[in-house]
């Protein structure tokens, strides 16, 4: 039996307080969500559960019961209290998903900082804008990734301490403090900081189509919404070993890869290592996996292998299997139910949504290649794109949107009260963060269009703007058309999606060159690791496309949605506005 | 080993291990499945060995596995210079 039973009795019965019954939870608790993922789950009884089931590379294998959990965070966070860091300071947390990646999440949250986790995989641009952005204090990180923090300090005037919680002491610069919190005396008590519903928990970075990354502010509000997410989509019971396989220096591998799943005391596996199939199966078949989160561009990767795989492995421990990060395609929803005898539901949400919106369920028909429905409690709409009014018809496009005011909403776009308003249909132009977020007559939009058919299935159409999905991750044009006019060859450059039969998306440059500069057979590599390493993998075109000139409209603005519609035969629509010779 | 090997392992070295990495790399290292070299930075790797050995690797022939070590990689490149 799931734990969601029937969708439609749910919907019919909803409140969101149905998450603190399954939580057991008494409203004079302390609501600190390192707390309730770690002293919480020791307090019921559950101290010598396993936590967390951890390989990295070289077959290196680790296990940590709730209670080591609970002391190796209560190191972190008195650490973190012992350098004179304070509640609410932003505190980095950049490494790649070794243990201490989740330690020292837990620790910060409990002293009651604000976790950033940012993917390890940055570059130390890319990083610098993040932490300048931020105001970050301090950021704990590894041997192997503080060069990047050291390129850039001397950038960051509010970045005080820089903690490295892995490697060689020896290497440490003068300033640095090395931390090893397995290796440091054990902290059996830490009194955790009395944060509540409001008070700041976890900042996540996103892109937009202009401008830098934004930092999207969560609160530990946001635990009730992600663990009964957890348990109605991802089924998550007591007895599971769970797999997401989400990063998280992304949002999933925050709200799914660790509080969820953890508030709800469910044993957790990570891999900390490269992606091959190969080694997929063996880590689900050593770990018996009984349910697993994963991303389209994985499946699609793992579909690419072939079946022959899967049937050297055994994966009879699978029970449950859910997507995220873009649109699974119904191909692979098929092949899913073929492979493993199950399907893939798809799940839809996004940063700012904090947790899932729009799901497929256990026990809901699953209509392949469809979002699903919204979640009991979330009112959803797809808006007309004139008159952002809902459609009542069925088949029509539109933005989707829903109803502020679930539990895990994004509280501001950090030191974007404008930005943060721009999101919400009817907001006063004077409305705060607050305004916004807790009236329920205005829509909170998106970005990405949508329709919903008969049977009130969503079906995902594409973003109503230019920011890129490649892999599950959203990658903004602008930074990295502003990286790519800092590289000596390139005079302008347009960055646009294209089509991708993994990744949905990958990026595709279109650049003119300085006088005197041609193309030559390096030139294009050249570029594109001079994007890797200062932005990330992620942001590096994989496609790069010279041109004598870009296409601007008369004022001189790059015509982004006409490459676009290029590069996907589209539509190139009006093009009135364009710039010409004559 | 041949030229083509020590070409391939220089590249690697020179892009994307740092001085300071405490990695030692070599002919039959894993570079994907040790997060040496991540999926995506994978096409930037394939990008050269097309452009230096003028050659078209097919994209369903550039899988992780296929990548993995330099060993490898100069399997695939050998099997497209026939």
């Amino acid at each position: 039996m799931s734990n969601i039973g029937s969708y439609e009795q749910r919907v019919t019965d909803f409140s969101w307080d149905i998450a603190k019954e399954v939580l057991n939870w008494k409203d004079d608790e302390l609501l600190n969500i390192g707390h309730m993922c770690s002293d919480r789950i020791c307090d019921r009884g559950d101290g010598e559960k396993t936590a967390l089931i951890w390989e990295g590379f070289g077959d290196k294998k680790a296990k940590y019961t709730f209670n080591d959990l609970r002391v190796l965070s209560n190191g972190f966070a008195a650490k973190l209290q012992e350098l004179g860091l304070e509640p609410g300071d932003r505190i980095c947390i950049f490494m790649d998903k070794i243990p201490s990646l989740y330690f020292s999440f837990i620790g910060v949250l409990k002293m009651g900082g604000v976790a950033q986790p940012l993917f390890s995989a940055f570059g130390d641009d890319s990083l610098e804008v993040r932490l300048a952005s931020a105001g970050t204090k301090a950021i704990l990180t590894t041997q192997k990734h503080v060069k990047k923090v050291r390129k850039i300090i001397d950038n960051l005037p509010e970045l005080k301490h820089v903690i490295v919680v892995e490697g060689n002491p020896d290497k440490m610069r003068d300033g640095e403090t090395f931390f090893d919190v397995e290796a440091a005396e054990k902290v059996e008590e830490f009194e955790c900081y009395k944060t509540n519903a409001d008070s700041p928990s976890v900042l996540h970075y996103t892109s937009g189509t202009t401008g830098q990354p934004k930092g999207a502010q969560h609160a530990h509000n946001t635990v009730f919404g992600q663990i009964l997410t957890s348990s109605w989509v991802l089924d998550l019971q007591d007895k599971d070993i769970y797999w997401c396989t989400a990063d998280p220096g992304w949002v999933t591998g925050t709200s799914y890869g660790i509080i969820g799943p953890w508030a709800l005391g469910i044993t957790q596996c990570v891999l900390d290592s490269g992606f091959t199939s190969l080694r997929w199966y063996k880590f689900m078949q050593d770990n018996k996996v009984t349910v697993w989160y994963s991303a389209p561009t994985a499946i699609r990767s793992l579909m690419r292998d072939g079946n022959e795989l899967i049937e050297q492995h055994d994966l009879s421990s699978l029970r449950h299997l859910c997507s995220v990060g873009e649109p699974l395609n119904a191909e692979a929803v098929v092949w899913s139910e073929e492979a493993f005898g199950k399907p893939f539901l798809d799940t839809f949400w996004q940063t700012e949504t904090g947790s899932m919106m729009v799901t497929n369920y256990p026990g809901m028909k699953v209509k392949p290649g469809s979002m699903g429905k919204p979640f009991p409690g979330i009112i959803a709409a797809v808006l007309d794109l004139k008159t952002m009014e809902p459609l009542t018809e069925p088949g029509q496009v539109g933005l989707l949107a829903f109803r502020p005011g679930w539990p895990a909403m994004f509280r501001e776009y950090r030191n974007q009260h404008d930005v943060y308003r721009s999101k919400f249909i009817g907001a006063a132009d004077d409305a705060t963060p607050d305004e916004c977020r807790l009236n329920q007559d205005l829509w909170y939009t998106s970005g990405d269009r949508a329709s919903i058919d008969n049977d009130g299935y969503y079906w995902f159409v594409g973003r109503d703007d230019d920011v890129i999905n490649t892999g599950g991750h959203l990658v903004g044009p602008f930074e990295i058309e502003s990286a790519l006019i800092e590289h000596e060859a390139i005079a302008e450059a347009a960055v646009v999606g294209k089509p991708d039969e993994v990744n949905m998306e990958v990026v595709k440059a279109f650049v003119t060159l300085n006088k005197g500069i041609e193309p030559d057979d390096m030139l294009e590599l050249n570029i594109m690791n001079f994007i890797r390493k200062s932005l990330s993998p992620l942001a590096m075109p994989q496609e790069i496309e010279y041109m004598d000139k870009l296409p601007k409209t008369r004022s001189g603005k790059i015509l982004r949605r006409y490459l676009r519609a290029l590069e996907w035969g589209e539509d190139v629509g009006d093009l009135s506005t364009l710039e010409n010779d004559d | 080993m041949s030229e083509m090997h020590e070409d391939v392992l220089e590249y690697v070295i020179d892009e994307y291990v740092d001085e300071d990495d405490d990695i030692e790399v070599e002919f039959d290292t894993a570079l994907i499945s040790s997060g040496i070299v991540d999926s995506f930075s994978m096409v930037s790797l394939k990008v050269f060995l097309e452009k230096k050995y003028s050659i078209s690797l097919p994209d369903s022939e550039a899988t992780p596995e296929a990548f993995d070590t330099v060993n490898s990689i100069c399997e695939l490149v050998a099997k497209f210079q026939d």
